[in-house]
């Protein structure tokens, strides 16, 4: 049913074939975390691959600069009804990351782990065939701490509290395992097309 | 019914100051929120196209009204719309209540410090007023020593004023500062400054307590240099949770 008076400001035809459904454009980039932004010493940072409890690979911050980067450009979605449009990210493609440990992705499921102790679950499907990487680049600047700085996963094509700020390792799971988000009442996938926000959506 | 969207009637608006107005709701489902939780808000037009945009619950989990406090914002397409047409009796569909993080109930404890920006105050009223209701209604409750600190520029543009003053007079477990950054404060104790590090120490020290849950809400650069003041003033990370109001 129509609100009384509401007729909306619409965005241009361009813009709205780019925006998925509830969403609109911002030229700003909002910040939204559960806590403060983790301090974190790049002399000590490192990223580690796990299968569960058991370690797999893991490099520390020079290392992990020294491995193939790949640029990525595009808009990116939050589940608080904010699109940013054709956003440059650099950094390391979990593509390049598995190869470079010289490993197989062990299990479906894996769980981003991040410094101040969030986690959110995103499935392989997701995450591999280039589309997602660790990005520690925004524009050609290095990723600032509110934005998730030294580094984060970037999955774009979901709702951006999947892209974990501040991440510290991807944990491979046997089951598909909810997140920090995902037991509060946030969906398990978060495809911002299909308007997966909550637990309840489809 | 439409799916998780539940129609409610908008009973009564409130002018708190020049910018923000409270609508309360006829709350449309049984259950009680938890203080800190939000609604989602969709509007439609004629043709289909929505707008939905999230805002925190300022009243009390067991009140019949939900209540939103709604900043007037100079491109918003959803917070224009609340302040220039809509009027009490108005149809609005809400979603909720939502999320789990940036909640308090009783139970949880203090000491509590709750620190809000602007709008971002609406979470923590509701859990002052969750607060006021359970130290009025438990008898045996264990003191929980509460400091809510709201900043804004002037002092028209503090919302729940009085109702904050009247709680401070009545209960001696509750402290309100306000923080004023382009005028000068009304009551001796409140500062003018911006609330960064040294500032949040001096009002922790004057408080006498060490907090064990602080809530932050408002606007992103607000909550920024909270967050970051909190830190510097030796509050563990993990005991700050963060809210931010951001889009339009």
């Amino acid at each position: 049913m129509a609100t009384r008076g509401f007729t909306g400001r619409r965005p241009t035809e361009a813009s709205a074939r780019r925006l998925p459904p509830g969403q609109f454009e911002t030229d700003e980039f909002p910040v939204l975390s559960k806590g403060p932004a983790p301090r974190i010493d790049l002399q000590r940072w490192q990223f580690q691959l796990s299968r569960g409890p058991k370690p797999l690979a893991s490099w520390n911050w020079h290392e992990f600069n020294q491995l193939p980067q790949t640029t990525w450009q595009g808009d990116i979605h939050c589940v608080t009804t904010w699109s940013k449009f054709d956003t440059v990210w650099r950094g390391v493609s979990i593509d390049d990351l598995l190869a470079a440990a010289g490993i197989a992705p062990p299990t479906a499921f894996a769980l981003a782990l991040s410094h101040d102790d969030y986690d959110t679950n995103v499935s392989l499907a997701d995450l591999l065939g280039g589309r997602a990487m660790v990005a520690t680049h925004f524009g050609s600047q290095p990723l600032e701490a509110a934005h998730g700085g030294p580094a984060r996963l970037l999955v774009p094509h979901l709702y951006f509290w999947k892209s974990a700020k501040w991440l510290k390792g991807l944990k491979f799971t046997e089951r598909d395992e909810a997140g920090f988000w995902e037991l509060r009442g946030y969906h398990m996938r978060g495809d911002p097309w299909r308007q997966q926000r909550y637990s309840d959506d489809a | 019914m439409n799916g998780p969207w539940h129609d409610s009637v908008i009973e009564r608006i409130e002018t708190r100051t020049p910018r923000i107005k409270s609508f309360f709701f006829r709350r449309p489902w049984v259950a009680a929120h938890v203080a800190g939780q939000h609604l989602d808000v969709r509007l439609s037009a004629p043709d289909g196209y929505t707008a939905q945009r999230s805002y925190s619950i300022a009243s009390a989990p067991a009140s019949d009204a939900l209540e939103l406090i709604i900043e007037r914002l100079d491109e918003g397409e959803v917070s224009s719309f609340f302040h220039e047409v809509a009027r009490v009796g108005d149809t609005i569909e809400l979603r909720g209540p939502l999320g789990g993080h940036f909640v308090w109930q009783p139970a949880d404890g203090g000491p509590l410090l709750l620190v809000g920006g602007g709008s971002g105050v609406a979470p923590l009223m509701a859990m002052v007023r969750a607060w006021a209701t359970h130290v009025t209604d438990a008898v045996a409750a264990p003191r929980v020593p509460l400091l809510l600190v709201v900043s804004a520029r002037r002092n028209d543009e503090l919302a729940f004023h009085d109702e904050l003053l009247s709680l401070q007079a009545a209960q001696p477990d509750f402290h309100f500062i306000a923080v004023l950054t382009r005028e000068a404060p009304t009551r001796p104790g409140d500062l003018a400054r911006r609330l960064d590090g040294p500032a949040i120490a001096e009002l922790l020290a004057r408080w006498g307590h060490a907090p064990r849950h602080v809530f932050a809400c408002g606007a992103n650069g607000f909550v920024e240099s909270v967050a970051n003041g909190l830190l510097d003033a030796g509050v563990p990370a993990a005991r700050i949770r963060t809210e931010r109001y951001g889009g339009a």
